[in-house]
């Protein structure tokens, strides 16, 4: 086992990580400050990857594609709310789960509808292209870099909008006492939108960076919403901390076990036996680690709710 | 001291316990006994006129019906009777149909299913399959559920669906069994002095296992047990100061749940002769949430309803337009957000509760 | 067997720098109403919390007769024979009175995992359900879904339900709570008569209730007992008069 491969892939288990984050951390926001269980924000994500696609091949640019990106899946994210989501706030966590399904099949089947099945080419820019030499003579993708360094920035502005700003200390108002900041005279349905916009975007961002090293195209965002899922159950629902926590141990934890684990299991099986059955428990580790944290932390490492 | 408790007579006078010891019951001819006997009188009638008329088609269609409808009545126990809102029910679905796919498949070529510790061969019965399906589908959720009923609410949700998923990534990436290629079963696993392969006849095997299903769950609600899980539901603080702890009562209704959901997996794959691992996906458990939603939950005849407009809902909208999930998605937001009583509420009238 | 039902001994409980319960031991005898009074904020709720099993004491021990219960949780309590009623009613409302009332009379009889037979028309438990129901003089709105009933009524039912269990003790958590001179003077009258049987651990902020009822009474204030004694004893404390009927919100 090589100092190379181990490095590499603990990088590329820590961009898995960061954009796992961007998406966690909108839904553990939703859920820490409205009590809402959003389904919908895999479909977020994958308004920020179309439309990122798209205003980059009618631009030419990668950046205003971005930004396009964000801005649409945060513009979507505040629609939705105003139109659906704030009927759910006092409605039971099954009503706000069938709702947000239906969110779901709707964003999915309408995309497809506008844009076809065939997924949509996005790549990153020429000048993200290629490979810079770390120590170790680990060859890595910049552009991967680059998502660790977006996910870092990104983490260190969620910190200080959240710890240093007034929308963030009316957050923290929010998520420990919902009627006292109504009753301190916040605009508490504005503040809502704006929270579930912030927390489209960033998932709209995700798509759109991930959706550059992948593919663009409808259900790309089910399976990360689910690892995010994953991912604040692990760090307690509603902590942002716990969520960048357990963002970086799935994403960490997944990677490693997918390119170790079958190498593990060649060493006392036939190497066909041992991809097959590496490559399955692999696939499951990250679940098993959920269960076992919650078999000792039934609410997560940070808990911020009963 | 007054004279007018009855602390000085231990026992009730027998005529006064008489009459008031027996509670109202329902008429099977009221509106809502009518409207439950017009539902499984036609989902019989229809599919054996449609054999009559010689189209199988339909037939099958209904066994799809019948199949999904039993699944569904299997997480109505867990989400409506049980207030266990499972997100996972895909897992058991799965399961049970992966027993059927791999039997048939060991049946077929004659290899073992396993040789060490013991040697277990394929099976091509019916009756063998069933049995497994249920037993595996609920020990499955008798691990699954020891660990996600000591949460509750939006965790018992995410986590009864990252355990699906983490049995839909495993049946992916195993490829003994096809892995995302799914299994074919090339010859209907079979019955004894029926003919399981004939379509009607199958049907009417599906339609036996949804009402016997029913008839399950009505008994068991009915119970000290059903007792015991209506209260766990309304307010598990008031079951365990009456002295019942709630946390056994429902892993064991999930339990039987799970066994129900994968007893009609089972059904399925042998209807489709085909095992993949999108029966064990979160949009099944998602759609079977949805058909328990539409029927209307916590009702016995709700699970049936909701499949039923399901599947009519997908051939008939599937028939007109390929994103007719779309309009499923229209729908089902206004049943959410609008009319929180199902078709069955709609039909036949709110539930009494007693 | 000694005629002490319910002993707590030198229970401690602290919530962060919050002690909430310090060195309380009480006891409850045989045919008395024992009866718990405070201010609001002495610690009677963490009290009751580790009588009943759903908060556990950091020190000290909680005996039901003979039987240590301090590690039991809330059903093993209930069935070895505690009793108890919530100051917020606690009842399943959408049910019948009935239905409520019988879980204790099932819980007793054997385990629940009885998947066949109709309670509707189990003698076995609608019997002893029906006569703890007319202990409380309620027997006729059997049928009725607790949803219906008064809030007087309610409280009744809250009784009959700890009532069904047989209880060789009584834990009652502000049973008066909200009830009108009307319904309380018949509540008065109802637990007077059932001390003869249960003992009753009484927390109580009717005052005029409480002097009535009560054979014995604590105070605790801040977490503490600081007097015992008769109802004649209490009122004369100075003690008592200083903490707590001078700032009582009765």
């Amino acid at each position: 086992m090589s100092v190379t491969l181990l490095i590499e892939q603990l990088l590329n288990g820590v961009q898995l990580g960061t954009m796992l984050f961007l998406m966690a951390s909108g839904l553990t926001l939703v859920f820490g400050v409205m009590g809402l269980i959003n389904l919908a924000h895999g479909s977020f994500y994958m308004v920020g990857a179309y439309a990122t696609a798209a205003v980059t091949a009618s631009t030419g640019s990668f950046l205003i594609g971005l930004g396009a990106g964000m801005a649409a899946a945060a513009m979507v994210g505040a629609l939705v709310e105003l139109l659906v989501i704030r009927r759910l706030y006092h409605r039971p966590h099954l009503d706000q789960v069938l709702a947000t399904f239906a969110l779901i099949l709707i964003f999915s089947e309408g995309t497809r509808w506008i844009f076809g099945s065939s997924p949509l080419r996005l790549s990153p820019p020429s000048w993200l292209t290629g490979f810079v030499t770390l120590p170790g003579d680990t060859r890595y993708p910049i552009y991967r870099l680059m998502l660790i360094g977006v996910g870092i920035v990104i983490s260190i502005a969620l910190y200080f909008l959240i710890s240093k700003t007034r929308l963030g200390m009316r957050i923290r108002a929010g998520e420990s006492d919902r009627e006292m900041i109504g009753a301190l005279g916040v605009n508490i349905s504005k503040l809502y939108t704006v929270v579930f916009a912030l927390g489209a975007g960033l998932a709209g961002l995700a798509g759109a960076l991930v959706g550059a090293l992948q593919s663009v195209q409808v259900g790309m965002g089910e399976p990360v919403l689910i690892l995010a899922f994953v991912v604040i159950v692990i760090g307690g629902i509603g902590s942002i901390k716990g969520a960048l926590l357990g963002a970086l141990l799935v994403g960490v934890v997944d990677t490693l076990g997918r390119v170790y684990l079958p190498i593990f299991f060649r060493a006392f099986m036939p190497p066909s036996e041992a991809t097959g059955v590496g490559a399955a428990l692999a696939a499951m580790l990250i679940y098993i680690l959920m269960a076992v944290i919650l078999a000792f932390k039934p609410k997560g490492l940070f808990s911020a709710h009963d | 001291m007054t004279n007018n408790t009855s602390l000085t007579n231990g026992a009730p006078q027998a005529a006064t316990a008489h009459t008031a010891l027996a509670p109202k019951t329902d008429s099977h001819f009221d509106r809502k006994g009518l409207v439950q006997m017009a539902l499984l009188g036609l989902l019989l009638l229809v599919p054996v006129a449609a054999y009559l008329l010689g189209h199988i088609y339909y037939v099958n269609l209904a066994s799809r019906m019948t199949i999904i409808a039993m699944a569904a009545v299997g997480l109505n126990l867990a989400i409506g009777y049980g207030g266990m809102v499972s997100f996972g029910h895909a897992a058991y679905f799965g399961l049970g149909g992966y027993v059927a796919g791999i039997s048939a498949y060991h049946a077929f070529d004659y290899s073992p299913f396993m040789t060490w510790p013991l040697s277990i061969p394929g099976s091509d019965s019916l009756l063998v399959v069933w049995l497994v399906a249920a037993l595996l589908c609920a020990l499955l959720a008798l691990m699954i559920g020891a660990i996600s009923l000591r949460t509750t609410g939006v965790y018992f949700i995410m986590i009864t669906l990252a355990f699906a998923q983490m049995i839909y990534y495993f049946a992916n990436s195993w490829p003994t069994y096809g892995g995302e290629d799914g299994l074919p079963i090339y010859i209907r696993n079979t019955l004894p002095l029926v003919d399981s392969s004939h379509s009607l006849t199958y049907f009417l095997i599906c339609f036996t296992g949804l009402v016997l299903a029913m008839a399950i769950t009505s008994r068991l609600m009915k119970s000290r047990f059903g007792a015991a899980l209506t209260m766990a539901r309304l307010n598990d603080v008031r079951l365990a100061t009456a002295g019942i702890s709630p946390y056994p009562i429902r892993l064991v209704a999930f339990v039987i749940s799970a066994a129900i959901t994968g007893l009609a997996g089972a059904l399925y794959a042998d209807l489709n002769g085909f095992v993949s691992p999108n029966m064990l996906s979160w949009h099944f458990s998602g759609e079977l949430m949805v058909i328990v939603i539409l029927g209307g939950v916590g009702r016995l005849y709700g699970p049936l309803a909701g499949a039923v407009l399901f599947v009519m809902m997908e051939t008939l909208l599937g028939g007109i337009t390929q994103y007719w999930q779309l309009f499923l998605g229209l729908v089902l937001l206004g049943v959410v957000l609008f009319a929180k009583h199902g078709v069955m509420g709609w039909l036949a009238g709110r539930e009494r509760n007693e | 067997m000694s005629d002490i039902v319910l002993s707590l001994q030198k229970l401690h409980k602290r919530f962060g720098a919050l002690q909430a319960t310090h060195d309380v031991s009480l006891e409850l005898q045989q045919g008395e109403i024992h009866a718990l009074i405070g201010p609001n904020g002495a610690g009677k709720s963490t009290l009751i919390g580790q009588i009943a099993g759903n908060i556990r004491p950091d020190e000290g021990r909680v005996f039901l007769a003979d039987t240590e219960i301090t590690g039991m949780n809330i059903a093993q309590r209930a069935r070895l024979g505690l009793g108890r009623s919530f100051q917020v009613s606690s009842l399943a409302e959408p049910l019948s009175v009935m239905r409520n009332v019988m879980m204790g009379v099932q819980a007793l009889q054997s385990h629940s995992f009885r998947f066949w037979k109709p309670v509707a028309r189990d003698r076995h438990l609608l019997e002893p359900a029906f006569e703890a129901l007319e202990r409380m003089q309620l027997s006729h709105r059997a049928w009725t879904p607790v949803s219906e009933l008064s809030h007087g009524e309610r409280r009744q039912v809250e009784v009959a339900c700890a009532l069904a269990l047989k209880p060789r003790a009584l834990l009652l958590d502000e049973p008066m709570a909200g009830l009108g001179p009307e319904g309380s003077a018949k509540l008065t009258e109802l637990l007077e008569a059932l001390k003869l049987e249960v003992p009753i651990l009484l927390i109580e902020h009717d005052m005029e209730a409480v002097f009535r009822l009560a054979d014995r009474i604590s105070v605790l204030v801040s977490g503490s007992v600081i007097a015992h004694g008769d109802s004649q004893a209490i009122r004369q404390d100075p003690r008592v008069r200083e903490a707590y009927l001078g700032d009582s919100d009765a």
